[in-house]
């Protein structure tokens, strides 16, 4: 692992509700990521893996603990500022794929650069560099909701992957799909880990996908149950 | 994001929903649609009151008389010190005055002297037997005292001078055929013959020059004559004798008309207490514009009713698109998007459902309502020419389509800070 990781949490904890109500999704958790690891965090549902997830992701804050990226405290960042740090430095893959209903593929792609304020003629440029390298340049103008399944993955590793971020966060990527499809996307995402040295984070219950990481994390009632690295990957 | 791409975002979006867009922006066109005639009605009609008004006189005038003239506001009050019983003779009637004492050059000379009047010029009147053209039928005309100092709402032609040495007379557009011109433009310029007969009974005639033909007017009637002629015509009715001291049935005083209505009130209250009366031609229009300003206010407020009702259309309309387009919000805050830019693109939005509605609302009223005019004039309004009775001006248009775009900007704000608020984890999460 390199020197300094660039997600470190430390000491985490998050609870929803109060009085009876209350429940502690996590429970002093700590967690580094180096740059270029891939992570699985691994759970059943309802054992906090998204909340945490959420939480290294800039999008939930944590009741106690501290939370960094590449070295600086986000906690006490701007939401300004949060905003930013995702837009440029971040990429998601949800489940549900979240494609924008009645918009073309490449409108799909480059919305994060958009939000980032980029001109349209970059925008397009860029978009379809990428999509050129998942072979969907030819459905750009196409609606994103008329595609298939693991071709709406695709678009939506591509939008991940527009802005040339530092990590990916990727929610139950293959929840959707089937084994062939499921496969495919896993290839593109460990191979943009690999070409790329880009940090992967993923968040599943498929131990087949979660085996394909660096190091699993699982958790099980808000705590970090076991962790168990590939063998020589880490180093 | 940038303001351009959430503009063409929020347009684009404005489109994606497009029956319940096509039935918010109905709402709408209607709302648009009579907003644009009521105030045509408006401007139609106040226009045509104000070109009444200048073929009355103009606005920096009193119209003076001797004793104070039945007002618009109830009768006078009696005065032993100023009134004077109505002598129901002397002057032909004249438009602003009741039938009063005449004034003679002594009053001229007194209400010269009051401080705010500028100056004072006695209206005379002649009598004019008939009006002929190149030796044809004679008709019977009758000569405005005030048309020296009134603009008339002209056909043709150009106004009367005030200053020339020509005679020259504006004759009523329904004289233009029966003295035997093809059209108001043939008549300028072309000589007539105004016949009268002097005190001693002895026929004369004028040849003065047409300077103009006047719209019929609702408020003024017959034809009008410059001074040069008013002069030589009443030279020639009294056919040099001296009837004792020259009398006047009214005069104009000429003010400063920029100053306040205030001011303006208490010269009038000055000029009462001399023992005159004074009008101004708003004074004497008082009534029909507050009856006019009456029902376009009412017809306003339907308008207004209307625009209301569909703003709570807009609304409706957001609050599902928000609630729709839930995981797209998450989404892009996830991705980064500020609140604030989130609330702007609902917000715009709004703004373009209600430019779509007033933009195609507006020029279709303006379509219907040129037609509308066309039919009004030709058949129920036909006897007051002149009447436009809906007058579209670009400016009011233009106002009508920002006004409504304000209005749905204002009820997009709700559903839109409702966006702005989701949290980007529970929009993900919702199914």
């Amino acid at each position: 692992m390199t020197a300094s990781p660039i997600i470190d949490v430390r000491n985490i904890s998050k609870a929803y509700g109060s009085g009876t109500g209350r429940f502690e999704a996590l429970r002093d958790v700590s967690l580094q990521i180096g740059q270029g690891e891939s992570v699985a965090i691994v759970g059943k549902s309802g054992s906090g893996k998204s909340t945490l997830m959420h939480i290294i992701a800039l999008l939930d804050t944590p009741d106690a603990g501290t939370v960094s990226f590449a070295g600086q405290d986000a906690l006490s960042l701007s939401p300004r500022r949060i905003s930013e740090l995702r837009n440029k430095e971040f990429g998601f893959v949800f489940q549900q794929f979240f494609l924008t209903p009645g918009t073309s593929v490449l409108d799909n792609v480059t919305l994060p650069l958009k939000i980032a304020g980029m001109p349209a003629g970059m925008r397009k440029e860029r978009g379809l560099t990428v999509l050129d390298q998942f072979e969907l340049a030819d459905k750009a103008s196409n609606k994103a909701t008329d595609l298939s399944g693991g071709q709406k993955q695709r678009v939506v590793i591509s939008r991940a992957l527009v802005n040339e971020p530092n990590v990916i966060f990727a929610d139950e990527p293959t929840g959707n799909l089937d084994t062939a499809t499921g496969t495919v996307v896993e290839d593109s995402l460990f191979a943009l880990s690999r070409d790329l040295g880009i940090t992967l984070v993923i968040v599943t219950h498929d131990e087949d996908l979660a085996a394909r990481c660096d190091r699993q994390i699982i958790i099980r009632d808000g705590a970090i149950a076991a962790e168990t690295s590939r063998t020589g990957a880490a180093a | 994001m940038k303001t351009i791409d959430l503009v063409t975002t929020a347009v684009r979006n404005t489109f994606r929903s497009k029956l319940r867009t096509t039935l918010t922006v109905l709402a709408l066109f209607i709302g648009a649609f009579t907003l644009t005639l009521t105030t045509a009605v408006g401007a139609g009609v106040t226009d045509y009151v104000e070109k009444q008004v200048a073929s009355l006189g103009t606005d920096d005038v009193f119209i003076v008389t001797r004793a104070a003239p039945t007002t618009t506001e109830g009768p006078a009050t009696y005065d032993p010190a100023t009134s004077s019983a109505s002598s129901g003779t002397g002057a032909p009637g004249l438009p602003g005055a009741g039938q009063s004492d005449p004034l003679t050059d002594a009053d001229l000379s007194t209400l010269a002297q009051i401080n705010g009047i500028l100056s004072v010029d006695p209206v005379q009147a002649v009598a004019i037997d008939f009006i002929q053209h190149e030796g044809g039928q004679e008709y019977e005309f009758s000569i405005n005292p005030t048309s020296s100092i009134t603009r008339a709402d002209l056909l043709a032609g150009k106004q009367l001078s005030e200053a020339a040495s020509t005679l020259e007379v504006m004759i009523p557009a329904d004289y233009v055929e029966s003295l035997g011109f093809a059209s108001p433009e043939d008549a300028v310029g072309a000589t007539v013959q105004l016949g009268l007969t002097d005190v001693l009974g002895a026929q004369h005639q004028i040849s003065a020059v047409v300077a103009g033909v006047a719209q019929e007017s609702l408020l003024s009637s017959g034809g009008g004559a410059n001074p040069a002629l008013v002069a030589e015509a009443a030279d020639l009715q009294s056919a040099g004798v001296d009837a004792g001291p020259v009398r006047y049935p009214l005069a104009v005083a000429y003010f400063d008309s920029s100053q306040s209505e205030d001011s303006i009130q208490a010269l009038n209250d000055v000029i009462t207490d001399a023992g005159y009366g004074a009008q101004t031609i708003m004074d004497q229009l008082g009534v029909i514009r507050t009856v006019i300003d009456g029902i376009v206010g009412v017809l306003n407020a339907f308008a207004i009713v209307a625009l209301i009702a569909a703003a709570f259309g807009i609304v409706n309309t957001l609050l599902m698109s928000v609630q729709e387009r839930t995981r797209e919000i998450g989404l892009m805050k996830a991705m980064g998007m500020r609140s604030r830019r989130v609330f702007f693109l609902f917000s715009f939005e709004a703004a373009f459902i209600g430019f779509l509605g007033s933009a195609t609302g507006a020029p279709t009223a303006v379509v219907i309502g040129t037609a509308l005019n066309a039919a009004l004039s030709a058949g129920p309004l036909e006897a007051l020419p002149g009447l436009e009775i809906l007058l579209f001006e670009p400016s009011a248009i233009i106002g009508i389509i920002a006004l409504i775009m304000v209005i749905a900007f204002i009820s997009g704000t709700l559903p839109a800070s409702r966006a702005a608020r989701k949290n980007p984890i529970d929009s993900l999460r919702y199914e």
